[in-house]
């Protein structure tokens, strides 16, 4: 009882701490950073978006830690939750024909909305890991309606590697063209500002990382819901 | 009261919420459900900490929005800060993984000792 009175008055000393960081309210201006970045966004990069342009090029390497972080978390869960010898899975419960008459309406928009999103990440709103995560979901439906229906586990394995592997290819390709790792001008064509195929190698890292953070969430929905299978390959 | 004070503040109130339901629940699920509360609340935090009134989303999708339109400079004062931006981002695929192998533990610890009360694993305590 004593260390929950404690809490609750450390929790109400960090309210009042908080409270003076709040009251000192948000900057008036862009930090020197933010304003190089987007004034010169454009300029360096032609990608309209000005947060995909740090994230995929000023700050591509740390992108490339966090992908690293969701492969590690996914790898944890699946080592997690790996089916024990001899321990029975609950037999799936069916699901009704309007889940399974709706999952075949839905799954394919659904997967063309999710490339739609990762494909555009220079120009609108969103990008590879915004576009997994609808691709994901799209499977999840998919999960939901056909419960014991396989996924392809050695084409999501496959596709998962190879489009990691393709990002860290570009950025090498970067550190041997220009001489730093994940650079954008001087490797690819710029081309012009607010077009598809514009923004040099923008494009090609975030449909590679859509296309891994998609079969890698995929994964991760096939372990939670019925755990790892044999043929699983991770 | 500005908006980006109230969006600090309910940021702020996320975290501490969070962190209560983390530290005073006893149901490993609820203490999970805490975390992604605090991670909710430590996002909009951040992402607050960029805002600018009267500005709009660091999209430059019109001619107008250059202060020179030879060279593509962008005119800076009429976007808010991209950077909380993009390490919010960042942050919320981490939270996902985070989130993800912590459900990952529970099912397993329950499997394993048949319930969710967190002062029934006694195995670590000393």
């Amino acid at each position: 009882m004593i260390g929950r009175v404690v809490t609750v008055a450390v929790l109400v000393g960090l309210a009042v701490v908080s409270w003076q960081i709040v009251a000192g309210g948000t900057p008036a201006e862009l930090g020197d950073v933010s304003r190089h970045y987007v004034e010169r966004g454009v300029i360096e990069n032609r990608a309209s978006t000005l947060v995909t342009s740090v994230v995929v090029n000023y700050r591509g390497l740390d992108t490339l830690g966090e992908v690293a972080v969701l492969f590690l978390s996914v790898s944890g869960v699946a080592f997690v939750l790996r089916r024990f010898h001899g321990e029975p899975s609950a037999p799936p419960t069916p699901s009704s024909e309007i889940v399974r008459t709706g999952a075949r309406l839905l799954v394919g928009p659904m997967l063309l909305f999710g490339i739609y999103i990762f494909v555009h990440g220079h120009l609108t709103p969103g990008g590879g890991f915004q576009g997994g995560a609808v691709i994901a979901s799209a499977v999840l439906l998919l999960l939901l309606a056909e419960r014991d229906r396989p996924l392809p586990h050695a084409f999501l394995s496959w596709l998962e590697s190879t489009s990691g592997a393709g990002f860290v290819i570009v950025g090498l390709v970067g550190l041997a063209v220009v001489g730093s790792f994940l650079a954008n001008r001087g490797v690819a064509g710029l081309g012009e500002w607010n077009r598809l195929f514009s923004a040099g190698v923008i494009p090609i890292v975030y449909t590679l990382t859509g296309l891994k953070v998609g079969s890698e969430l995929a994964t991760l929905l096939d372990i939670m819901m019925r755990g790892e299978r044999k043929e699983g390959g991770r | 009261m500005t908006p980006g004070t109230v969006y600090l503040a309910s940021g702020m109130a996320l975290i501490v919420i969070g962190i209560a339901c983390a530290v005073l629940k006893r149901n490993l699920l609820r203490m999970v459900l805490g975390f992604a509360i605090l991670d909710t609340g430590v996002h909009l935090f951040i992402a607050a900490m960029g805002y600018l009134p009267g500005r709009t989303a660091p999209i430059a999708d019109e001619a107008n929005m250059f202060s020179d339109a030879v060279t593509m400079t962008l005119d800076s004062t009429r976007f808010v800060d991209p950077v909380p931006q993009a390490l919010v981002l960042t942050a919320i695929v981490i939270g996902v993984g985070v989130t993800a192998l912590m459900l990952a533990y529970v099912v397993r610890l329950h499997a394993r000792e048949g319930t969710l009360d967190v002062g029934a694993f006694r195995r670590l305590k000393w």
